[in-house]
């Protein structure tokens, strides 16, 4: 009705696009869902703190004044100082330093494996929802089975059988969230596939490949960005809970949850040694959480969280 | 004036805006208009037209960011704009009744119809066998002939009309001083509507309550409105009588909504349809001038700067033009300035047929329980397609009409591949066609596209119209980037949109446009068979006009054959040489368009005809009401599957014998026991009145 007419809303926006012609139009468009996340204070909060533990898993070696394992003769177990930011643990590691260098581990980890999950699933989800039939069906009755089963305890399971270390976390990782992935996915491609034009593009003899490609996978797009961004904060929570059950990545690498583990029998002493570990997994959750949340209201707009 | 009726609803220069953003949209512009008791009123308009709106506010049920910025509303006296929440309910529940346009969703599906009913019409007081009485009452004066039954059934169980029915049993209940109908037979199948409509029309005389009809189709209105207000882009252009509408409607946009809408039996080739160009102009557009200066046939320079007032006319009607005057003396013609361009059908190079389904056969088959899996019972089918032999001949249309049910939805998509069919074969030019797409050779594909229903979905909305076309171009031309680019613009002007429409994404094109560009797209290969899958029907009155005569022009252009499938008979019968009419699944009557549309016909074909609504009320037809609901297609009857609703059943030979095929003319066949002579004999001749032939 009347009340849906695009209106002059529309002129911002397509003035901005055609000031910055000049760049690509991917670029562009992450510009301007940047931009749309920070005008929420809670989005903006989220991203903010994305992109600092971005910064320190890129350039932690130049920030952090110790290196991960280097143990200071006599300055064990101190607290917090102008020296040591966040206190020395029991060995006399720099928390500070640890904490910093640990980010890379915990988001290339948690990255990788949503990125590589996210991909995996995709690919099944386009091309099984989209083909049909009984290999769909038993494909997605298997993913229910492995659904139904708790995360952690899946990927004590395999890491059980793999037996522990970085790449072990990684395969967890796409075991875990396949599933789920390509579950989302199939749900779009459903709806999709009965559209008009992806009817025309089939009776002009268009391949697979190419429908799925040109016509289905646009369509996926905003509800997987959300979805994988949900996935990664759920991954860096698996990482963490993994590497404090001394099954994920192995000392003495800084791992934060190990840190928070090794650092448990001493929380009396030096409770500086738990609490920033915790502290900074507790805040990129949370970053990682708001940044996603902002991210549905731009891609899915309508759709109230 | 003190013997004027006693109005029941008065609104007073009402304007509506809706707040967008920063700004700040008038949706409806001062438009007043009155009601009396026993009265009903039709508001008329186009999508976008404010007439949803204006039905809203009248409610006092706008959406959050909607507001009622001036005027005045008065229901029985009471000011409803000013009325605090309390009241308004209190108003709501007591005077303004709705029957809104879609019945699945507006009854409570885990509560029975009884119950429903029960809780509508309680007041409290009133033991529980007292108010199912008065339900079951109310039931049967909306003519449900069980209404025991209805009110122990759940929502799912009924059929759309039948819903629709309840819906109005409720909002009479009590004796609201008004009812607004929005759209209460929009989704509705022809035959149920004719009779949703009788039941209304007697309603409104019974119950003395003013009526809002709110519709776009004016035939309807004018069937069942005492007055008429025609809106456009938020205001009264035009407010009449239905006697004025058919006689001297005066303002452009009320004659050019009425050139718009096909007759049943008007042709293409010999009485073409004059659509009104352009479009609707968006709520942030609206010109300084007249609204529809800028798409007006006779506009001067004067509409265009100046904003005419609504003046009465010596007849009592209201008009919103500055030369009402002339139109009215006949100084000016309006259709004269408006050329249609239709070119008729060049019918030298038909003869051979293009498209062939033999015996066609798809059933779809249901899923059995568990239960009925332990208990070995034999798997049922959905007959949706049974024995549909159908030719098409080159450079010919044949239409395919039927209500929803009828299986032609699925002979189009078994056609083309994307069913695969349960057995009969398919030819195209005498190639046969495999059943399913991946059996199919490339190059056969493009000699038969399909153009879809829903505009909405027609197009990728990730891609501009250029990538669109191109890509088909490409794919099925075989041509290189630039020559399809080049040819992509051809296609564009082929269906009359500007090269400039190559830039743009679906998102910034109307519902006309977006068909528009898909049918452009099929005609990329230049096939030899196009299929029109209700590919008009969800567009608005004009759209759908210049649609229509777009696909005339460009059949004669190109020279392709169509399978045009409809519901709706006077589209139909406007584009097609032939018509097949389908009922659950099979094919009843097939023959050339001129001889379908008169007796004898098919008892099924006359009931369809019947029950069209038509502007020009049609003298001596009687309106056949088809009882019952369709039958499913699960379990069809059998004998003739039509024998458990037909008006004209013999007895016995009907449900046992399958019917044969009767020869009316060369040509023109209907499957039924009774034979042409008699058939003919009992059917009304005043059908014949209505038909436009081909000069002979």
């Amino acid at each position: 009705m009347a009340g849906n007419t695009t209106g002059g809303g529309s002129q911002p926006a397509s003035l901005a696009t055609h000031e910055r012609r000049a760049l690509p139009a991917v670029f562009t468009r992450w510009w301007h869902a940047l931009r749309e996340l920070y005008a929420r204070p809670s989005s903006a909060l989220g991203t903010t703190l994305v992109l600092v533990f971005l910064a320190m898993a890129l350039f932690g070696p130049l920030i952090a004044p110790y290196s991960a394992t280097e143990q200071i003769s006599g300055a064990a177990r101190q607290a917090p100082s102008v020296q040591h930011l966040f206190g020395t643990d029991h060995l006399g590691r720099d928390v500070f330093s640890r904490v910093v260098l640990g980010a890379r581990d915990i988001l290339a980890l948690a990255g990788l494996g949503t990125l590589f999950a996210v991909v995996i699933g995709t690919l099944i989800g386009l091309f099984s929802a989209y083909r049909g039939g009984l290999t769909d069906e038993v494909t997605f009755r298997f993913f229910d089975s492995l659904l139904a089963l708790p995360a952690l305890l899946l990927a004590l399971l395999v890491l059980g059988v793999v037996g522990p270390s970085r790449n072990s976390v990684l395969v967890v990782l796409v075991i875990v969230y396949v599933p789920i992935v390509a579950r989302v996915v199939r749900s779009v491609v459903l709806s999709t596939k009965q559209k008009g034009y992806v009817e025309a593009a089939r009776l002009q003899g268009e391949s697979t490949a190419s429908i799925v490609r040109r016509d289905i996978f646009p369509s996926v797009t905003p509800a997987l960005t959300v979805e994988a961004g949900l996935r990664f904060s759920y991954a860096i929570f698996l990482v963490a809970s993994l590497g404090f059950l001394g099954v994920g990545v192995q000392p003495p690498n800084p791992d934060w949850g190990l840190m928070v583990s090794q650092a448990r029998p001493y929380v009396s002493l030096t409770p500086w040694a738990l609490y920033f570990p915790a502290a900074a997994i507790a805040l990129l959750v949370i970053g990682v959480n708001l940044a996603a949340d902002g991210l549905k209201r731009v891609m899915l707009p309508g759709r109230e969280v | 004036m003190s013997d004027e009726p006693h109005r029941a609803l008065e609104v007073e220069g009402l304007t509506v805006t809706y707040r967008r953003g920063q700004g700040s949209l008038d949706a409806v512009r001062n438009v007043s208009l009155r009601i009396a008791e026993g009265q009903a009123y039709g508001l008329v308009g186009e999508s976008g037209s404010g007439k949803s709106t204006l039905a809203l506010a009248i409610m006092q049920y706008l959406p959050e960011n909607g507001l009622i910025s001036g005027g005045a509303i008065r229901l029985a006296g009471q000011e409803l704009a000013t009325l605090p929440g309390e009241q308004m309910r209190q108003v709501w529940r007591e005077q303004i009744k709705l029957v809104p346009q879609d019945p699945g969703s507006s009854l409570n599906p885990s509560l029975r119809i009884g119950d429903q009913l029960d809780e509508a019409l309680s007041d409290g007081g009133e033991t529980r066998g007292g108010v199912r009485e008065r339900s079951l009452e109310q039931l049967r004066q909306v003519h449900i002939a069980d209404p025991e039954r209805v009110a122990a059934s759940y929502p799912h169980q009924l059929s759309g009309g039948m819903q629709q029915r309840v819906l109005i049993a409720m909002a009479l209940a009590g004796q609201p001083s008004l009812l607004i109908l929005d759209e209460p037979t929009t989704n509705l199948d022809v035959t149920t509507e004719a009779a949703i409509l009788d039941l209304v029309c007697e309603l409104v005389q019974s119950h003395q309550t003013a009526m809002l009809y709110v519709s776009h189709n004016l035939a309807v209105v004018a069937a069942v409105c005492d007055r008429i207000a025609v809106l456009y882009a938020g205001e009264l252009v035009e407010d009449l009588t239905p006697e004025q509408l058919r006689s001297q409607p005066l303002h452009p946009y009320t004659v050019g909504l009425l050139d718009s809408l096909p007759r049943v039996g008007q042709r293409a080739g010999v009485d073409p349809l004059l659509p009104i160009a352009g479009n609707m102009p968006r709520l942030d557009e609206v010109p300084a001038g007249c609204v529809f200066a800028p798409r007006c046939p006779i506009a001067l320079q004067l509409c265009h700067e100046l904003r005419p007032d609504l003046e009465a006319t010596q007849q009592g009607s209201l008009v919103r033009c500055h030369r009402w005057r002339e139109i009215q003396a006949g100084a000016v013609d309006l259709r004269a300035a408006r050329p249609a361009n239709v070119t008729a059908p060049d019918e030298s190079l038909s003869g051979k047929i293009a498209l062939e389904t033999k015996d066609l056969v798809k059933h779809f088959p249901v899923r059995r329980s568990l239960r009925e899996a332990l208990r070995r019972t034999p798997p049922r089918s959905v007959h949706a397609v049974d024995d549909v032999s159908l030719q098409v001949g080159q450079r010919r249309t044949l239409g395919l009409v039927g209500e929803s049910g009828s299986g032609k939805t699925t002979t189009a998509r078994c056609i083309v591949g994307l069913v695969e069919r349960t057995g009969g074969e398919v030819s195209l030019f005498d190639i046969a066609l495999a059943p399913g797409l991946d059996g199919r050779d490339a190059a056969v594909l493009h000699r038969l596209q399909m153009v879809f229903q829903n505009p909405e979905e027609a197009l990728n909305p990730h891609r501009t119209v250029g990538d669109v076309l191109q890509r088909s171009l490409e794919r099925m031309r075989g041509l290189g980037k630039t020559e399809a680019r080049q040819q992509a613009g051809r296609l564009l002007e082929a269906v009359r949109l500007p090269p400039s429409y190559l830039d743009h994404t679906p998102g910034q094109l109307s519902g006309g446009e977006k068909q528009r560009v898909a049918i452009a797209r099929a005609f990329a290969s230049n096939p030899d068979v196009l299929i029109l899958d209700e590919s008009v029907s969800a567009l608005d009155v004009s759209v759908q006009a210049s649609i229509l005569n777009l696909l005339t022009d460009l059949q004669s252009e190109q020279g392709s054959a169509y399978l045009f499938i409809s519901h709706d008979l006077a589209a139909v019968s406007y584009l097609a040489d032939d018509i097949a009419v389908m009922y659950l699944g099979q094919v009843v009557e097939i023959g050339p368009t001129e001889q379908v549309l008169q007796p004898p016909f098919h008892p099924y074909t006359e009931a369809l005809l019947s029950a069209v609504p038509r502007i020009d009320a049609a003298a001596g037809i009687e309106r056949i009401l088809l009882s019952g609901d369709l039958p499913s297609a699960v379990d069809p009857p059998g004998g003739c599957r039509f024998h458990t609703r037909c008006p004209r059943l013999l007895g016995e030979i009907c449900r046992t014998q399958a019917p044969p095929w009767q020869q009316a003319a060369p040509g023109h066949r209907y499957r039924c026991h009774i034979a042409p002579n008699e058939l003919a004999a009992m059917q009304s001749p005043a059908f014949r009145d209505h038909i436009t032939t081909v000069s002979p």
